[in-house]
C-alpha cells in the first residue's frame, strides 16, 4: 500500500466524488482534452476512475492531466477533480518516478547551480545541440521555454539593499519570493519590494527555500511536504502574525490551499502561513478597498493583454491584477479569456507533452500577438516564459506596471 | 408448442439451480434448467455480495461456519473471475459485547474457520475510515462475489456439458404418471409459447418460491419463509475489506466492497410474498445508523441504490415462526417420495450463496442414490469458463481494460466503464434481452447516474444495430428507468437527489419520455 497517499489524507478529496452528477461541464472546461485524445478528460480520470482505484492507479493516461485545475474551478457540484487526479498520479508514479521528474522539481538547486555561471548557463540553454542532448538524456523538450539565469540572486540584492530613508509608516510585512523570484525573476521580486517600501512598509525577507509545488505536481509528495513545512518555518521566522506578500502567484497557491487539499498536509504552521499569505495584486486591491492605496499614478497609455494563470484562478480571489492595473490612468487591460497557457508548471517542459502544451497555449499566443502594444502581463513565472516563447511578446508581472506608475522605474 | 425430452429438469435459475444443473450435466445426465425470469434475478442477485469466510456463523451456527470456510476456498478457485479476495475484519465497535470476540475466536478454532486477532492500530491502518473507537479486531478470509457472474459462469459450464438453459420459462405444471414424475410444463414468456418437457426427475431449486413449485406437483405445505433483507449500495468503496461487527449476528452489521460500491446489509423480517418485498424507511435509517457505527461519516456518503431480497428459510420448529434470522441457515432437502409419495422430485432449499455448490452436490448425490447410479460429483475440481486461469477479480480490472482500448472504444456506461463493444456483444448474444438482463451481466446503469446517461445510449445502440425496433427501444428504456426508480425512492437524500433531479430533467424535461408512444405489446 502506498504511503505518500494514505487514505486518511485523501479522504477529504475522495469524498467529493460523491458530488459528481456526470454533467460533463468539467470536460468542456478542460484545455488538454480539447487538443489531444491522449488525455481521457477530467470526468473520466477524476470522479469516474477514482471509483475503480484501490490504492493503485492503473490508468497511465491520467498523467496527461496538466493539473491546471480548470475542471475543479468549473465544477458546479464541488468535486475536487484536479486534486483527485494529482493524488492518483502520485500513487501511480510512486514506484516508477522518472529521473527527469525528480530533477525538474529541484527548482532551488537549479537556481543555485546556474546563478554563479549565468552567462554560460544561458548560452548552454540557448544552444540547440546542448538542448538536444538534454532532451534525449533527461526528457526535457529542446524547444521548451527555460528561465534566464541572473548574475545575482534576490537574496543577494536584498542584503545590500538600503530601504528608503523615509519613515516606515505602515509597519512590517514578510516578502515571499518563491524560487523563480529568488533566482530567475529577480527583477519582479525587486520591483515588488520597492513598491511595498514606497507605500511605507518595512519589508522582511527571511532566508527561504522552495514551496515544493514542482515536486507536488510531479507526484513527489514526501519531498514536497518536507519542502513546504520547512518553508513555513522560514516564513514564520519573519515575524508573528505579519502579512506575507508574494509576487509568485502559484507558490502562494501552494501555501494557501494546494499543500492541504492535494497532499493532505494538516499542520498548524501551514494553516497559519496559508491564511496570512497574499498575492501582491490581491494585497494591493485589499488596500485599495480599505482606501489605503495611493493612486497618484503616472499616466501610461497602453493596452495590455492579461492572462490570469490557472493557479491564480484556483485561489478563488477573482482577478485582482486587472482592477489594480486599471487604477493607472491610461492602462486598458484585455483579459485573455483563454483557459491555460499550456505550461502548467513543468508539464510543458516534458518532451512527450511539449506539443500538447503548445497546442493548449496557441489560442492565448494568438490573442497576445493580436492585442499587445509591446508587452503582455501574467502573474506567474513559468506562464510568462511560455507566453513569451509562444508569442514572441515580452511578458511581465503586473507589478511592473504599478512600479512604473509610482515613478519607481 | 415445443417439446423437449430430457433426464432431469431443474427448476429455478438462482445460484442453487445453476449449481444443480451443472452438477447433473457434469455427471452425464441430460438436463434442462427452467427459470421464470432472468438467471439470478431473485435471491441470488439481491444480496450484499459477501463470500462468507464462515466467521459470521462461528458462534451461532458452527456447522454452517465450517461449510462456508470450505466452500469459500472452492468458489475462489472455480469462480475466480467472480470473486474478489478482499479479506474481512470483525471489529468490536463502542458499546458492543466485550465478551463476544473471545467466544468468536474459540468458535473459529472449533469450526476450523481461519481467524487471527490483529491490533486496533493494524485494523485502522488497513481501513482508515473505520471507527477509531473499535476495541478488538479479528481478520478473516471474507471476500466478495458477484452473484450474477457466478451464476452465469455456472450455467455456461453446464451448457458446455450439454445442459439446456431456459430463462424466462415459467413452470405451469408438474405432471406425474402414477407415483412417478414424468413431465414439466412451462410457458416461454419471451416468445409467448408453451413448452412440454418429458423427464424422469425434477429438482426444485425455487428458493423462497420452492413451496409454490412443490405445490404444482401436488406436494403441499412445504413451508419456506421468505426472510426479507434490505441492502444499500454506497457510491464508492468506503472500505476495501469486508467489515463485520463482532457481535452475535444481527441487522446491519456488514459492509461489503463489491465492484465499485460498498454495500451495507441487512435486515431480516418475515415477508408474506417474495414477489412483493418492500424497502421500509425505518429499515433504511437503521442501515445508515449501523454504517455510521462502523464508519463515522457514513451518513454523509452518497447512497446510490437500495434493494430487498428474500432468504429462503426453512421453517424450523425450534425457533419462533417470526424469528427468521435464527432459523437454520443450513440447507434442507425434502424427499417428496417419503413425504408425499411422489417419486422423482426433490426440493432443496435454505442454505446460502457461499454454500450453493455443496447444496447442489448434496441434492444430486441424493438423486443419484435414488436412481441407483454411482456418479461422483466433480464440480469442485473444475473451474467454470473464464475462471480457468485462477486469477481473481480486482476492482481495477475495468479501468485497465478501458485504458487499453480507450482510443478505439466508446464508453456507453461511464459510471461502470462499460464499453460499446461489451454492450453489443451481450445484446447480440441475447437479442430478446431487456436492459436489466444486460445490466446484470455488464453493470449497465448501476453506478451513480443510475441510468441517467447510459440508458438512452444503450437503447439507441441496440436499435441502430438492428437488434430491436423503435417500439421495443422505447419500451426497454421506460422499463429500465422504472426499475431503477424502485431502488432510488428509498434513498432519496443527499447527493443522489441532485443526480435524480438532473436525470429527471433530461428524461421528462428534454426527452418527454412520459409521452412516448405505447409499445404494441408489453415489453419484457
Amino acid at each position: 500500500m502506498p504511503e505518500p497517499l494514505e487514505y486518511p489524507k485523501a479522504m477529504l478529496t475522495r469524498a467529493t466524488l460523491d458530488a459528481c452528477i456526470k454533467c460533463t461541464i468539467c470536460e468542456t472546461a478542460c484545455p488538454v482534452s480539447a487538443v489531444t485524445p491522449l488525455f481521457p478528460g477530467p470526468k473520466f480520470v477524476g470522479p469516474q476512475a477514482e471509483r475503480f482505484r484501490d490504492g493503485e492507479s492503473v490508468d497511465h493516461s491520467l498523467d496527461y492531466c496538466s493539473s491546471c485545475g480548470a475542471c475543479t474551478l468549473a465544477c458546479p457540484q464541488g468535486v475536487q477533480i484536479a486534486e483527485l487526479n494529482s493524488q492518483a498520479r502520485a500513487v501511480m508514479k510512486e514506484d516508477n518516478m522518472p529521473l527527469r521528474d525528480k530533477l525538474i522539481g529541484q527548482t532551488v538547486l537549479m537556481g543555485k547551480v546556474m546563478t554563479p555561471f549565468a552567462p554560460i548557463a544561458n548560452a548552454a540553454l540557448g544552444n540547440k545541440l546542448v538542448r538536444t542532448v538534454v532532451e534525449k538524456t533527461v526528457g526535457v523538450h529542446r524547444d521548451a521555454p527555460m528561465p534566464t539565469a541572473r548574475l545575482h540572486t534576490f537574496q543577494g540584492w536584498m542584503k545590500k539593499h538600503q530601504p528608503p530613508a523615509s519613515p516606515r509608516t505602515r509597519g512590517p510585512v514578510v516578502f515571499f519570493s518563491g524560487c523563480a523570484g529568488g533566482y530567475f525573476e529577480v527583477e519582479t521580486s525587486i520591483k515588488t519590494v520597492e513598491v511595498l517600501e514606497h507605500l511605507g512598509y518595512e519589508v522582511i525577507a527571511p532566508k527561504q527555500g522552495c514551496c515544493g509545488l514542482a515536486q507536488q505536481s510531479n507526484g513527489l509528495f514526501d519531498e514536497a511536504t518536507k519542502s513546504v513545512l520547512k518553508l513555513c518555518d522560514q516564513l514564520r521566522s519573519g515575524g508573528k502574525d505579519l502579512t506575507i506578500v508574494s509576487a509568485s502567484g502559484s507558490c502562494a497557491g501552494m501555501l494557501k490551499h494546494e499543500a492541504h487539499e492535494i497532499m493532505g498536509v494538516d499542520e498548524e504552521k501551514l494553516h497559519d502561513v496559508g491564511t496570512r499569505m497574499r498575492e501582491i495584486s490581491e494585497f494591493l486591491l485589499e488596500l485599495h478597498a480599505a482606501g489605503d492605496l495611493p493612486t497618484d499614478f503616472v499616466r501610461n497609455d497602453i493596452t495590455v493583454p492579461y492572462h490570469a494563470p490557472c493557479q491564480l484562478k484556483s485561489q478563488g480571489m477573482g482577478m485582482p491584477a486587472i482592477t489594480v492595473m486599471e487604477l493607472i490612468p491610461g492602462v486598458k487591460v484585455i483579459e485573455s479569456g483563454r483557459a491555460c497557457c499550456g505550461i502548467a508548471g513543468t508539464y510543458g517542459l516534458k518532451k512527450e507533452k511539449y506539443d500538447i502544451a503548445q497546442a493548449v497555449g496557441q489560442p492565448l499566443f494568438d490573442m497576445v500577438k493580436e492585442k499587445n502594444e509591446g508587452i503582455a502581463v501574467c502573474d506567474t513565472e513559468t506562464c510568462r516564459w511560455q507566453i513569451e516563447k509562444g508569442s514572441g511578446v515580452k511578458t511581465v508581472h503586473p507589478i511592473w506596471l504599478v512600479h512604473k506608475a509610482y515613478g519607481l522605474s | 408448442m415445443r417439446t423437449i425430452d430430457t433426464d432431469v429438469v431443474v427448476i429455478g435459475g438462482g445460484a442453487t439451480g445453476a449449481g444443480v444443473v451443472r452438477d447433473v450435466a457434469m455427471r452425464g445426465y441430460r438436463a434442462v434448467l427452467l427459470e421464470r425470469a432472468d438467471l439470478a434475478q431473485g435471491t441470488t442477485g439481491r444480496y450484499h455480495g459477501l463470500l462468507h469466510s464462515g466467521g459470521r456463523y462461528v458462534v451461532s451456527d458452527p456447522r454452517s461456519a465450517t461449510e462456508c470456510a470450505e466452500e469459500n476456498i472452492i468458489l475462489t478457485r472455480i469462480h475466480a473471475d467472480a470473486v474478489e479476495t478482499t479479506g474481512g475484519l470483525f471489529v468490536s465497535t463502542p458499546g458492543d459485547d466485550p465478551e463476544f470476540p473471545d467466544r468468536f475466536l474459540a468458535g473459529a478454532t472449533a469450526s476450523k474457520v481461519p481467524a487471527e486477532e490483529i491490533s486496533v492500530g493494524q485494523a485502522l491502518r488497513r481501513e482508515p475510515r473505520l471507527n477509531p473507537g473499535i476495541f478488538r479486531a479479528i481478520a478473516v478470509e471474507d471476500g466478495s462475489v458477484d452473484g450474477w457472474q457466478m451464476t452465469w459462469g455456472t450455467v455456461n459450464s453446464a451448457k458446455a456439458y450439454g445442459a439446456q438453459i431456459l430463462p424466462y420459462h415459467e413452470v405451469t405444471g408438474i405432471e406425474r404418471d402414477g407415483d412417478q414424475v414424468r413431465r414439466v410444463r412451462a410457458h416461454d414468456h419471451k416468445n409467448g409459447e408453451d413448452v412440454t418437457i418429458d423427464c424422469t426427475f425434477v429438482i426444485n431449486c425455487g428458493g423462497p418460491w420452492a413451496g409454490l413449485i412443490a405445490g404444482l406437483a401436488g406436494c403441499h405445505d412445504v413451508e419456506v419463509v421468505p426472510g426479507r433483507g434490505i441492502m444499500i449500495a454506497m457510491n464508492h468503496r468506503l472500505v476495501n475489506t469486508v467489515v463485520n461487527r463482532c457481535i452475535y449476528p444481527t441487522d446491519g452489521d456488514i459492509i461489503v466492497p463489491v465492484h465499485t460500491v460498498s454495500i451495507i446489509g441487512t435486515t431480516d423480517v418475515k415477508a408474506s410474498d417474495a414477489d412483493r418485498l418492500t424497502i421500509p424507511a425505518d429499515e433504511v435509517q437503521e442501515m445508515l445508523d449501523s454504517g455510521e457505527a462502523m464508519i463515522p461519516g457514513f451518513r454523509q456518503s452518497r447512497a446510490v441504490h437500495a434493494w430487498a431480497g428474500a432468504r429462503p428459510l426453512v421453517k424450523d420448529t425450534r425457533v419462533s415462526a417470526t424469528d427468521t434470522r435464527h432459523m437454520s441457515r443450513g440447507m434442507s432437502i425434502l424427499d417428496h417420495h417419503d413425504r408425499d409419495g411422489l417419486k422423482g422430485l426433490l426440493t432443496i432449499t435454505g442454505g446460502k450463496l457461499t454454500t450453493y455448490r455443496l447444496m447442489a452436490k448434496n441434492v444430486v448425490d441424493e438423486m443419484c442414490q435414488q436412481l441407483g447410479d454411482t456418479r461422483p460429483c466433480r464440480t469442485a475440481e473444475e473451474a467454470v469458463p473464464k475462471s480457468e486461469s485462477g486469477k481473481t477479480y480486482v476492482v481495477t480490472h475495468r479501468l485497465e481494460d478501458r485504458e487499453a482500448d480507450r482510443m478505439e472504444e466508446q464508453i456507453i456506461c461511464e459510471c461502470e466503464l462499460m464499453s460499446r463493444k461489451m454492450f453489443l456483444e451481450e445484446m447480440r448474444g441475447r437479442p430478446s434481452a431487456n436492459l436489466d438482463d444486460i445490466r446484470r451481466v455488464t453493470r449497465l446503469g448501476m453506478g451513480p447516474c443510475q441510468g441517467g446517461f447510459c440508458s438512452t445510449r444503450a437503447a439507441g445502440l441496440a436499435l441502430h444495430d438492428g437488434l430491436i425496433d423503435v417500439g421495443r427501444a422505447n419500451g426497454l428504456l421506460e422499463l429500465f428507468l422504472k426499475n431503477r426508480w424502485i431502488g432510488l425512492w428509498p434513498i432519496l437524500y443527499g447527493a443522489q437527489v441532485r443526480q435524480t433531479a438532473l436525470d429527471q430533467w433530461i428524461f421528462s424535461g428534454t426527452l418527454d419520455i412520459e409521452h412516448l408512444p405505447e409499445p404494441e405489446k408489453a415489453v419484457l
